[in-house]
This record gives structure tokens, sequence and C-alpha cells, in this order.
């Protein structure tokens, strides 16, 4: 249960971040070429592909594997 | 011409694989529309990323980026990166699992079973069914133009072929797109279309990272492609507009004025003041000399300064209607360049429109985005909930677990294929030439159409065999969406419409495979048909059909987490979300009004699909808590007993 908690907070988190008014006005490069605007939010992707692993390694919803092999047998 | 080989051994290898597809399939009905639930963990993530990437993921999102900026990756992707995984998660999983257990093929049947409901397939189906084929209409229309674009010139001397640029006709290419997914389709069904899918995601995903390390190094690499946006649209790189950028608007709207009015008293000069302007003028009387000679006599003569206000706004009125037949009145200015004997000399069609449009057109408005779009922005990709495609491919799945990588590697997928677009779109925008005449000029015009900006930047920046390749991985972007809608419309047709309402007969499966069969060249051929009116708004009507999917998507959720959901309620949620939808369509003067917002208060300005979904909610909920829930049977099918209590 509080492996879920924690997903859903930090997926709460995630999409507060998503909304970054403070690089609203920001034209600095990253690596002399990525816009930061453009670089935070593929941080934001890969942020969202971690938030993925931890829900299907620690929230996985065993109950409906289970089902599914019963069901499948 | 080489480009077009490339593209036409692509299109031969999806039909070869389209056979070997055939030759596996086991015939049977649950084989054609879910590949008999048999789809492991790379396919079905191929098979879910390259579905829902369609047009806009390569072309629409370079277009978007040309137009908007990088702040479209935020808008757009990232958003979709954070909702469309956890979708999967929570809605995909648990539609799989009872689909499984309850034998379900399709959306409807899935919601006619919950809310013991016969007849909700006749409200869901004309609604799903009327979002879905704009949808598909994009891609067709879409790949007739990326043919067209990077086939310009492949046949120089042909009469017929002129029209087009001396390239494949964009009726041709759509027709021969469609033509290439019914066949994969219509002997693979399910099998097919995960196998393409797969093949395809991989391709693009490719072609997008070569197409970026191609283009940027033709830009004279990363770092100076991205100093002259900087340097001349520094609006692109972030989301609000930059003092700069304005400045240069104004001058230039200041300067089209003038034109406008210049071009107005031209009209309205005597004969005499036009003789006296042709007698007056200085240089070489040849080629456009008349009316040069008349604006410069207009200036000297300061007929400007006398123009009344009333007269203003019928000089900008006259001039706006340069932009009515641009294909005429383009072909007529620059007829000798569109007709000149050498073939390397001879301009193209979209060339001259592209400078007559610089030359007349309203210069456009940099805009950036607003913090109220961003912020609802996010309701629309909750459209993969209630997606029907979506829903039969998560139905294919093997097991539960094959969801883990489409969950965790999704978000990595979109952003491996839409930074380098987003990145290409606003490079295009400050692209200068370094060599030949037009040396030191910007690559692309302004004025092009944003979903001809990638294709565009193809054929100028590379050639030949890599220009085809390139083609062929947008277009496999393309079809990887077109072959999961064409069959999921085709599943609908055959099993919630055909097959519910012909239940005396007993079909064998092998009926309900050729029925099946039979409404995908159906479902095709209405969409090409539909494509060949070329309805101008189309690509605006994309951002309404995923606004539908969003607003409607609270009842998935709730069907699929809240016992108390009724079928009156549901009803209730889907005719009020239809009816709000409807309004907003018609105040949006049917889509022609591109930034539709729903102002609320001040400078808040929300995106309609955020109104429509608390329309859903609330009218689903009051209808559900006053109204009778299904039967503790039909409960029990669906939820564990402790919650139905």
């Amino acid at each position: 249960m509080l492996n879920k908690v924690i997903a859903g907070i930090m997926l709460g988190v995630l999409l507060v971040l998503h909304h970054d008014f403070w690089n609203w006005d920001n034209t600095a490069l990253i690596f002399g070429y990525m816009p930061v605007g453009l670089a935070y939010h593929a941080a934001i992707s890969i942020a969202a592909a971690g938030i993925g692993a931890w829900c299907c390694f620690l929230c996985w919803p065993k109950e409906l594997s289970e089902e599914s092999e019963e069901t499948q047998a | 011409m080489s480009q077009l080989i490339v593209i036409s051994c692509y299109l031969l290898l999806l039909i070869g694989l389209g056979l070997v597809a055939r030759a596996v399939s086991r015939g049977s009905a649950a084989d054609f529309f879910l590949a008999e639930r048999s789809i492991g963990p790379f396919f079905l993530l191929m098979s879910l990323f390259g579905t829902t990437m369609t047009a806009f993921a390569l072309v629409g999102s370079t277009g978007k980026s040309f137009s908007n900026g990088i702040g479209v990756y935020g808008l757009m992707a990232s958003i979709s990166c954070i909702i469309h995984p956890a979708v999967f998660f929570i809605i995909g999983i648990k539609v799989w699992s009872l689909g499984k257990k309850n034998g379900y093929m399709t959306q409807i049947q899935f919601f006619r079973d919950r809310l013991e409901s016969n007849h909700i397939g006749i409200i869901l189906f004309p609604i799903l069914v009327g979002l879905l084929i704009p949808y598909l209409l994009i891609g067709v229309m879409a790949s007739g133009t990326i043919v067209n674009v990077v086939t310009s010139g492949a046949f120089p001397d042909s009469g017929f072929l002129a029209q087009y640029d001396g390239g494949v006709p964009p009726f041709v290419g759509s027709a021969v797109i469609c033509a290439v997914v019914l066949f994969y389709i219509f002997f693979g069904g399910m099998r097919g279309a995960a196998w393409a899918n797969a093949f395809q995601t991989i391709v693009f995903m490719v072609i997008a990272i070569f197409a970026f390390n191609i283009i940027s190094d033709k830009l004279g690499g990363m770092a100076k492609a991205s100093e002259n946006v900087l340097a001349h649209n520094p609006t692109k790189f972030k989301r609000s507009v930059d003092a700069q950028d304005i400045a240069t608007y104004e001058t230039k709207h200041g300067a089209w004025i003038t034109a406008g009015q210049i071009n107005y008293l031209r009209t309205q000069l005597t004969s005499q003041q036009k003789d006296a302007a042709h007698a007056g003028f200085s240089g070489p009387k040849k080629g456009p000399w008349i009316p040069k000679s008349e604006a410069i006599y207009i200036k000297k003569e300061g007929l400007l300064a006398a123009l009344r206000s009333a007269d203003h706004a019928i000089a900008l009125a006259m001039y706006k209607e340069k932009r009515i037949d641009v294909r005429g009145k383009s072909s007529k200015m620059f007829q000798n360049q569109l007709t000149d004997p050498d073939p390397e000399k001879r301009w193209t069609h979209r060339k001259a429109e592209g400078i007559y449009k610089a030359k007349f057109f309203e210069p456009l408005e940099p805009h950036g985005i607003q913090l109220w779009e961003f912020l609802t922005y996010l309701f629309i990709p909750l459209s993969v909930a209630m997606f029907p495609h979506l829903f039969q491919h998560w139905l294919t799945a093997k097991t539960a677990k094959s969801f883990r990588l489409s969950v965790i590697a999704h978000p990595i997928c979109i952003m491996i294929v839409w930074v380098p677009c987003v990145l290409i779109g606003a490079w295009a925008t400050s692209a200068i030439i370094i060599d030949g005449p037009r040396a030191g000029s910007f690559l692309v015009s302004e004025f092009i159409n944003p979903n001809a900006v990638l294709p565009f930047m193809i054929l100028q920046l590379t050639s030949g065999v890599v220009g085809g390749l390139m083609a062929a991985g947008i277009l496999a972007a393309i079809m990887s969406s077109l072959d999961s809608q064409f069959l999921c419309l085709s599943n609908i047709f055959t099993n919630d419409i055909f097959l519910h309402y012909n239940k005396k007969k007993n079909y064998t499966d092998h009926q309900k495979v050729m029925i099946g069969r039979i409404f995908v060249i159906g479902v095709v051929l209405v969409t090409y048909l539909f494509s060949l009116a070329e309805p101008r708004s189309v690509f605006t009507l994309g951002i309404w059909c995923f606004s539908g999917f969003g607003a409607l998507s609270p009842i998935v959720f709730a069907a699929i987490y809240w016992p108390k959901l009724t079928r009156s309620g549901t009803y209730a949620g889907v005719l009020a979300t239809t009816a709000c939808w409807l309004i907003m369509f018609w105040k949006s003067d049917f889509a022609a009004q591109k930034d539709y917002m729903i102002h609320i208060t001040g400078t808040i300005e929300i995106m309609p699909v955020a109104v429509m979904f608390a329309v859903c909610v609330v009218s689903m909920v009051v209808v559900s808590l006053a109204t009778k829930p299904p039967t503790k049977e039909t409960l029990l099918k669906f939820f564990p007993e402790e919650k139905i209590k």
C-alpha cells in the first residue's frame, strides 16, 4: 500500500513540475544547442519512465496476473 | 526518382509482411480481430506507441514547433509521457483482464455488459466513429502530401504531372498508402497490424534520429542551427513572445499595410496620373516596371498621407483578396519561371506559391503558449483511455505482464521521436541557405504549410536514397496508426452492429472473418473518398477529435473503478459531453478559429476539453447517484465482492 501511495505522490509531483512557469522566458542553451525549456521536459519524460518502473516493480496488481493465469489454465 | 524507388521498395516490404502474417494466421475471428490475445511485451509496446504516434508525431511535431516553438514538447509530448503510461497501468491492464475473463472483443461490448444496456452501442457507435473518421483523414491526407512533396521532380517533363510539380499526385499517393495498409490488414488482421506496427515503429524511430543528424549537419551543426534561432526567431526557443520578434513583426506589418494602400491607390489613379508615373520612371522599362513606377509616383506625390480612414479599411480588404486562388494567381505571376525549358532553373508550383505568399500575405504575428492553455492541455492525452483502437490493442496482450514494457518505455520512445522533430521545426524557422544564388536568405518561408516543413527540409537538405528513406520513415508513422484505426472500425461494424443485430443467424468463424474483411474494404474506401474532398480544416479537426475522446475518458475510469456508475449516468455523461462538444464546435466556427479557447476571467483562457471533461464528470456522477445501479450479479463480474457492498 505504501508503494502505491508513494507512486501517487510521485505522479502528482511530476504533474506539478511539468508546469514549469519558471522556464517560460528562458532561452539558455544546454550543451550549446538544446534550449532549456526542451531539455527540462525531456527530463520530465525520463522521470515518467522512472515512475512507470516503480509502479511495475513495486505496485504491480498481482491479483490481475493471478486471475488471468487462472483463466488461461 | 530514387526517392520514389525507395518508397516503393518499402511498401513492397510491408506487403510481404502481410503475406507472412496471413501464412501464420489461424483464420479465426479472434485471430483476425485480436491476434488470439497472444501479443507479447515488445509487440505490444510497438503497437501502442506506433498507434498513438500518428502523423502528428513526425510531421505535426515539426510543424507545430515551426509555428509555436519548442514549447510544444511540454504542451503535447511530455504531458503524454506522464498520462499515457498512467492510463496503460490504471486502465489498460484492468481492461485486458476483464476482456480476457468475459471474452470482450470491442469497447462497446465491455460497456454493454458493464451497464446492462443492450443499446449503449447505438449512442456510442456514431460518436466513436464520428470522432475517429477525421483522425483517419489526417493520416490519409498527410500521406498523399508527403509522397507528393518528396517525389516532386521525379517526372520533370510530364504534362499532366506538371501541376503536381512533377511528383506523384497526392490523391495517388493516398490511394497507394491506403491500398498497402488494406492489403496487410485484409490478409493479416490484427497480427499483420501488430507486426507491421512493430516494424514501422522501429523504422520511424531510427529515421527520426537519422534525419536529425543529417539535417543538423547540413545546417552547420547543432550549435550553429540553435544560434540562428536565437538571432532571428528567439520566440521559438521559449514560450512567451520575445520583444525582438514583436519589433520585427511590427516593421513587416507596417510595410505590408503600406503595400496594401499603394495597391488600392493604384486603382484610383487617373489616366493622367498614370501617364505621369510611367513617364517619370527612370529605371529600365522591363519586368513589372509599371506597378513600380506607379508606386513611386504615389509615394512622391504624398497620396499615402492623404488616404482617408474609410479608404484605409477598403485598401486592406482589397489586399486580403490576394489570399484567394493562390495557385491561379501565382501561376500567372510566375508563368515564365514555371515553364522555363531548363529543368534545373524551372520553378515548382510550391516555390511560386511560397514567393507569392511572402510578397502579398499579411505577416504572421508571433505567438507563444499561454500558461492556462499549457495547464489545461493535460486533458487531451487522456483521450488514450477512450480510443477504441487502443482498447482493442489492450485486449490483444498475452498476459498482464506484457504491459510492463509499455508502461516503462513508452515515455522514452516519445522522447526519442519528439525531441529531434521539435528541434528540427524550431531550426527550420531560422535556417539560412549557405551557398548558391540564394545564399544568406531563409530556407523555409514563414507561410509554408507547417505540416510540409519536415518533408520540405528533407527534400532541400538531403538527396536521393536518404530522402526516400526519410520519407518512408514518415509514412511508417502514419501507416502504423492507420492500420489499427481501420481494423478497429471494421471490428466495431462487424461485432457491435452487424453480428449484434443479426443474432438469429449463426455465423461460422470463417464467415465472421469475411464480414470483417468486407467492412475493412468499406472503411478504407469511404475514408479515401472523404479525403478526396480535401476538407480544409481537417488538421484543426484533429484536436477536436482528441478533445472529444479525452472528455469522455471519465466514463471508462468510472466503469472500471466505481460500482455506482449506472446506465442512465453513462447516457447522461455521453449526451451532455456530446452536446457541450457540439456547442463549442459551433462557437469555434466549426474549427475555423484555430486558437479557440474558453474565456474564464481576466486573462485566463482554458482549453475547451477542460470544460467538456467537467461537464462529463458532473452529469455522470449526479445521474448515477440518483438512479439504480446494475445488479449484483453483473457487478461481481467487474468488482471484488467487498467493493460492491
